[in-house]
């Protein structure tokens, strides 16, 4: 993080602590970690299951439930404002408008019960009430994340839809606030490869359209080339690695970023065994 | 010396509707598929959703209602041939599911899980005796023996994909049907149950049909590769020749799609 920028950072995290207490044991998930994110950046978030990468991403919009969680040091700042001494009307009012999410699961995150329409109208009745043309609006959505025939789509449930569809309806839900910042956990992990290279084109392409930014959670280092700006690599609740995207991948330079990049399956490597991390040799 | 054979294969989903809810049409997921797997090696079946990838590794132990087709398995066509008479050939041949966290029973624990086998396949065995069986085959896919005492909620979802592993060797098979069976996991996870599977084909001299959507990865492991698009295989190759000199369009299409690091 040499290059600081000439404006004051849209995100702001500060040697970030959260705890969980299991029993008389505390779990450190996230372990004072520090990262800021410029107006329009993109980050990426690598790391395995359990590194803390989804807690820090719930915890900027102060998502994690307490308890379990404690909140044991630290600041986000976002657009120079503290999240985490917010009060909840505070929250409410930056939770889906300036800040929104996307989740892995797509047919997990929609009502089951409700028709796509009412599901996007409700996030603009609540956030946009200015709006007149409520069914305009959610066309122009659902036309920007690349759904054919929104007219006809929107009347659908969201079991007609594939998962695809669904993740992009997720998506226009969560660009209905044109927010500053859209944080995407593992939005492609459940998803096809074909369909995964489409959402990743659509991010990359909204990302330029738009110019919000994102942060990209993902275990997969492989997705990332091309859509992030910077990387930070996540081990144990620490930052084992930061820094621009190409950069890290062709120079890594913690051993844990290095086994976790040596990993990922080649195609037209023909190696007769994949590298796998041995975290014995993995110092934090 | 192929170990099992498949001959135009035909599975066919009726599609019921109007008043009186009759037959209307059919979903033809898997339409004409013949291929054959050499005995000790990896057939890669690779597809999008919906492309009858699934349908095909089911249709093959006999786990979905087949409209035509046969399936050669020692000489038999085991489509054809009653219950009793498929039930010795059932324990040669195993599956190993997508989801590690659905596929074990919440209920039981690892020596339950594991050891049901034996029950079923080896009832003369003493407690003793299976006991020891699945600590042995505890060790043989990376986790401890003491762990049979546990429940699978305890295990990571790595750890829940090697117990199911260990679940399909308890009977010795000779093929396994592998679908998606890393698709879940972290890259990282992924790395070394693949190595795991490759280390236990070299052992046992095991023969597997490797169903997944990642090309990446089914190339990786497998000896061939069918390429499935809509119920039929447009592309039947080695994984060099795949990778090399795709023929098929849809081939072309896949590969693009794989993230390239």
């Amino acid at each position: 993080m040499s290059e600081q920028p000439a404006l004051e950072p849209l995100l702001d995290v500060r040697d970030l602590r959260i705890h969980f207490q299991d029993g008389d044991q505390i779990v450190k998930a996230v372990d004072g970690i520090s990262f800021q994110l410029a107006k329009g950046e993109t980050l990426a978030v690598v790391g395995e299951s359990g590194s803390g990468k989804s807690v820090t991403a719930l915890s900027i919009t102060k998502l994690i439930a307490t308890p379990p969680a404690i909140y044991s040091g630290g600041q986000i700042l976002f657009h120079g404002k503290d999240t985490l001494t917010m009060s909840p009307s505070e929250l409410r009012s930056i939770r889906g408008r300036k800040i929104s999410y996307i989740f892995q699961e797509p047919s997990s995150s929609l009502n089951p019960v409700f028709k796509i329409r009412s599901q996007i109208a409700e996030v603009l009745q609540l956030h946009r009430p200015d709006i007149k043309d409520i069914d305009r609006e959610i066309i122009r959505l659902l036309e920007l994340v690349g759904i054919k025939d929104p007219a006809l789509r929107f009347h659908d449930y969201p079991h007609q839809l594939s998962g695809g569809m669904q993740q992009r309806v997720m998506i226009a839900m969560a660009l209905a606030c044109h927010p500053d910042l859209l944080v995407a956990d593992e939005p492609t992990t459940a998803l096809d490869v074909t369909i995964q290279a489409q959402i990743l084109e659509l991010l990359r392409d909204l990302k330029k359209e738009i110019g919000m930014a994102i942060i990209l959670i993902t275990h997969n280092f492989s997705i990332i080339s091309g859509i992030a700006d910077k990387v930070a690599v996540m081990f144990r609740g620490k930052i084992v690695e930061f820094g621009p995207t190409a950069e890290v991948i062709k120079n890594p330079q913690h051993p844990y970023t290095q086994a976790l990049i040596e990993c990922v399956p080649r195609m037209g490597a023909r190696a007769k065994r994949l590298k796998t991390i041995d975290y014995s040799k993995v110092n934090v | 010396m192929n170990l099992i054979e498949v001959k135009n294969l035909k599975v066919y989903f009726p599609v019921y509707g109007g008043i009186f809810g009759k037959k209307i049409a059919e979903v033809k997921a898997v339409d004409d598929v013949s291929f054959s797997i050499p005995k000790g090696k990896t057939v890669g079946l690779v597809g999008e959703s919906g492309s009858g990838k699934t349908t095909i590794g089911r249709a093959m132990l006999r786990l979905a209602p087949v409209t035509g087709g046969e399936v050669i398995f020692e000489d038999k066509n085991i489509l054809a041939i009653g219950e009793n008479e498929f039930r010795p050939c059932r324990r040669k041949m195993q599956m190993i599911f997508q989801d590690p966290y659905s596929s074990l029973n919440p209920r039981m624990t690892i020596f339950q899980i594991i050891g049901e086998a034996f029950e079923i396949h080896e009832p003369s065995l003493s407690k003793d005796e299976r006991r020891e069986r699945v600590g042995k085959l505890l060790t043989q896919v990376g986790l401890k023996k003491e762990v049979m005492s546990r429940y699978p909620h305890e295990f990571s979802g790595g750890q829940r994909q090697r117990i199911g592993i260990a679940r399909a060797l308890a009977v010795n098979p000779e093929f396994i049907v592998c679908d998606e069976a890393v698709s879940a996991l972290d890259v990282s996870v992924q790395a070394s149950i693949i190595n795991l599977l490759q280390d236990l084909q070299e052992q046992f001299a095991l023969t597997y049909l490797f169903i997944s959507h990642d090309l990446a990865v089914v190339e990786h492991i497998s000896h061939e590769v069918l390429v499935m698009h809509h119920g039929k295989i447009v592309e039947h190759a080695s994984a060099e020749a795949i990778y090399e000199s795709p023929q098929h369009d849809y081939t072309r299409k896949l590969l693009s799609a794989v993230p390239k690091i």
